[in-house]
């Protein structure tokens, strides 16, 4: 048989999940495991923070605007809150509420995108202008206003903020599965009269989703930073729940009197934004180019 | 302008020496080019021809001094007119890359940038290695476009790249490579792309300005008849090292190397035509057109009989695959209707039912975007068997392992990805993919035209294995006629959307033809020296 007139190619070596994994995280660059090792050690601080704060987020410890002390090391806030575990509580609200944000706009405007894509014609269109409308407007000045008419709770400030950033998810995911649905296996697929969920979730969606993910780390950083520009402006996470945006406005005053108060809260935001930047990245070096190669 | 006169034919220009050079992949260093030697003389043009793979382009490119990223030159030596190009500076070698020595690429398209005028691409190089001003530089591309019988040269190089054809674009591009008179042209496939009926243009034209010029060329292709017309001497590459090297015409008549007699015997294949006793398929009267006036697809009448396959020929832009779509319902026919196995079938897709839709399959050019990158062989050729026959389960990989036997691979392959598999093997997948659902028809929309011709034959001695055994109709749509001779019972010859000639294989092919099915059998090359001349001996009259 001829079948074979070529010497077999070299066929990576199959690997189970936890060894390529450990592949990968040797070649990391510093950068990455810097990133990854902040990450961590955030994800640590929300998910058990009622174990590692020494006090409640709303308990009152002492007088207010004490000095660092032994007792709380970061000092107390205007009516004499611990830093320190309202820093800890705010990594969980802040983060939290942020990575639900994202990952609704990801639902709402990946499955448009992709739907749009799909179908073309006066559905793609009317979406499309729709979004456009949207992202003529300034996200913040928006987001404020919508606010403003719903009302502030942390539902409707994750369902506002969701909407808006999803206009941005539809748009990349529209373009890159614009990619893939010309593709002769997604006509394969129409051809074998398969529905329009097998199509999108598993001829389109496997190909479409390294850059997806690395949208994702790059939105939820915005998401974040936005979440944290309205509760400074007082009309995103409401008192008493701890988060970094709001802690920076209330402790702001503290900065002219030489305190570093308000800095905590706003390094620990711009710490998070820098990491998940280095490890979104690296992945986008990895799986930079097409999306067959693994 | 560089005197012709330095010139001297027959003196030795580039001569590599021991060449290895290694790719990067997965960390790994492997060898690509395994120690060759190439001398090439002035004047001299050498054909390199092999599989893909065979690192015919990684040679050519080497002949400049250049390793593509991810590629190192690790040993030998590159003499280029007495100068060491592994010794050189990058800076060094661009100036003599676009002066001395200049490339022209597979895709003439790509190459381009779409943003200017060709003339003042052209002038690019020249102007910026200070061999003449712009004026001068766009006087020479006008001469330089008549040389290479470009229509109107005076004006053609004030149009944009894509207000030209592929034809003309590609003998543009030759024409851009010859600016600074170099003394060596490296061409990788450079009529691949193109019409057979586009491509003896090239050729010719190709040919004469290398002549006119003495240029030393590289010529790189793995189509055997067109290096026969191109070549003084061919070289035969094999995984990265030298089969068989020697002049044109004693290679074509006496290979000694088993490897170049398998690909000298590739276009041989022939099958005897019968005729169809049972209609499968018939097409009606068929207009299509993708919105607007202009129709793509203007009254056309195909009968596919059961069992037997017939070939749909034609230039680029002819119509044909245009045809499969009406057919298979993705692009519903304005006019006209399709008969399958005696009843109309539904226009639109949707209104297809799935039996009818199992019994009509397609399989497509590139297997590479014909399969998902995502899943392997097991899902890519189980889904079928699940979504249409219902099987699932043990059944279904029996099935697939069955089906994986019948195209000649084994179960080994079942939980590969298609990036694992080559394009022969790929290909040989889609079929089985095809196959699963035992369908009575299989569109094949020029399978074999982005594979090496070797791969190509096995692909059709299955497709022909299969008919026989199974007993299933293609519609085979080709550009290629040495695949038409391989394995049509009938042939339709379409042209600009239209049904010219259609009938049995050896009535089509018999002369008298039709003037268009003349053009086409007469420009497809043969496998001898001096075809070419003769061809344009016999047009030209006709052409100028």
């Amino acid at each position: 048989m001829n079948t074979v007139s070529a010497p077999l190619r070299n066929i990576k070596a199959r690997r189970t999940a936890y060894q390529s994994v450990v592949r990968t995280l040797k070649t990391a660059p510093i950068s990455a495991w810097f990133g990854m090792i902040v990450i961590l050690f955030y994800a640590i601080c929300a998910i058990f923070a009622p174990l590692i704060a020494p006090y409640g987020q709303a308990e009152v410890i002492g007088k207010a605007y004490e000095l660092s002390s032994a007792r709380s090391w970061l000092g107390t806030d205007q009516i004499g809150r611990d830093l320190l575990s309202r820093m800890i509580y705010g990594a969980r609200n802040t983060i939290g509420i942020a990575l639900l944000t994202t990952s609704f706009s990801f639902v709402l405007g990946g499955s448009l995108g992709v739907l749009a894509a799909l179908k073309r014609g006066w559905l793609d269109q009317g979406i499309s202008r729709v979004v456009d409308a949207f992202l003529a407007i300034p996200v913040l000045i928006f987001a404020l206003m919508l606010l403003a008419v719903a009302g502030r709770s942390i539902t409707n400030l994750i369902l506002i903020l969701a909407l808006l950033d999803s206009t941005r998810v539809f748009r990349l995911s529209r373009a890159v599965a614009l990619n893939v649905v010309v593709m002769d296996f997604v006509e394969s697929a129409r051809l074998r009269g398969e529905g329009m969920r097998w199509i999108v979730f598993k001829e389109i969606v496997p190909n479409i989703l390294p850059p997806l993910i690395t949208e994702f780390g790059l939105r939820f950083c915005f998401v974040f930073l936005t979440i944290s520009a309205l509760s400074f402006l007082g009309v995103g996470i409401q008192p008493p729940t701890a988060d970094w945006g709001s802690m920076v406005a209330e402790n702001k005053s503290l900065i002219t009197f030489g305190r570093a108060a308000p800095l905590y809260p706003a390094a620990a935001i711009a710490l998070l934004t820098v990491a998940v930047n280095f490890v979104v990245d690296w992945f986008l070096q990895k799986t930079g180019g097409l999306p067959d190669d693994i | 302008m560089i005197s012709d006169k330095k010139r001297v034919k027959g003196e030795v220009l580039l001569e590599i020496k021991g060449l290895k050079i290694e790719g990067l992949s997965e960390d790994v260093w492997n060898p690509i080019i395994k120690g060759i030697d190439l001398t090439l003389k002035r004047g001299e043009v050498l054909g390199l021809i092999g599989e893909s793979g065979a690192g015919k382009s990684t040679l050519g490119l080497a002949g400049m001094g250049f390793a593509r990223p991810g590629c190192r030159i690790s040993a030998g030596s590159i003499v280029f007119d007495g100068m060491d190009l592994t010794r050189l500076s990058d800076a060094e070698k661009r100036k003599l890359w676009g002066k001395r020595v200049a490339y022209v690429a597979q895709s003439a398209a790509a190459s381009f940038n779409p943003a200017h005028k060709l003339i003042e691409q052209y002038a690019e190089a020249p102007v910026w290695h200070g061999v003449m001003g712009t004026a001068a530089a766009h006087k020479q591309a006008i001469d330089l476009y008549g040389r290479l019988r470009l229509p109107a040269p005076e004006t053609i190089g004030f149009r944009y790249p894509h207000q030209v054809s592929g034809g003309q674009l590609q003998r543009a591009m030759t024409a851009m490579a010859m600016a600074c008179r170099p003394d060596l042209l490296v061409f990788d496939e450079p009529t691949t792309a193109l019409d057979v009926t586009t491509q003896i243009e090239v050729l010719a034209a190709i040919k004469d300005v290398v002549k006119q010029f003495h240029t030393a060329a590289i010529y790189i292709t793995h189509d055997l008849a067109v290096v026969a017309q191109m070549a003084d001497r061919i070289m035969v590459l094999r995984y990265g090292e030298l089969v068989e090297e020697a002049p044109t015409g004693r290679m074509l008549a006496d290979p000694q190397q088993a490897y170049t007699k398998s690909l000298w015997a590739v276009r041989s294949l022939r099958k005897d035509e019968q005729a169809g006793d049972e209609v499968l398929l018939r097409v009606e009267h068929v207009d299509a057109s993708y919105g607007g006036s202009l129709k793509v697809l203007e009254d056309v009448s195909v009968t596919v009989p059961r069992g037997r396959t017939v070939a749909v020929v034609g230039e680029s832009g002819s119509g044909k695959s245009t045809l499969a779509r009406a057919i298979t319902g993705l692009l519903p026919p304005t006019k006209g209707s399709v008969v399958f196995d005696g009843k109309p079938l539904p226009p639109a897709l949707k209104d297809r039912s799935k039996d009818l839709l199992r019994r009509m399959q397609m399989i497509y050019q590139m297997p590479d975007t014909a399969l998902n990158p995502r899943r392997r062989v097991r899902d890519i050729i189980g889904r079928p068997l699940q979504h249409q026959l219902g099987l699932t389960g043990a059944a279904r990989d029996k099935r697939v392992v069955e089906l994986l036997r019948l195209i000649e691979l084994d179960e080994r392959y079942i939980d590969r990805l298609p990036s694992e598999l080559s394009g022969g093997q790929k290909q040989r997948v889609c079929i089985a993919r095809a196959l699963a659902v035992n369908p009575d028809l299989i569109i094949c929309d020029e399978v074999t035209s982005a594979l090496d011709q070797i791969v190509a034959e096995e692909i059709l001695k299955l497709l022909l294995r299969l008919q026989r055994e199974l007993k299933v109709s293609y519609l085979y749509i080709t550009h290629d006629l040495a695949t038409v001779k391989a394995i049509a019972d009938e042939i339709v010859v379409m042209h600009r959307g239209r049904v010219v000639q259609s009938g049995a294989k050896s009535a089509v092919l018999k002369p008298p033809h039709h003037p268009y099915t003349d053009l086409l059998l007469a420009s497809v090359p043969e496998m001898r020296t001096g075809w070419l001349e003769e061809v344009l001996a016999r047009r030209q009259p006709a052409d100028r």
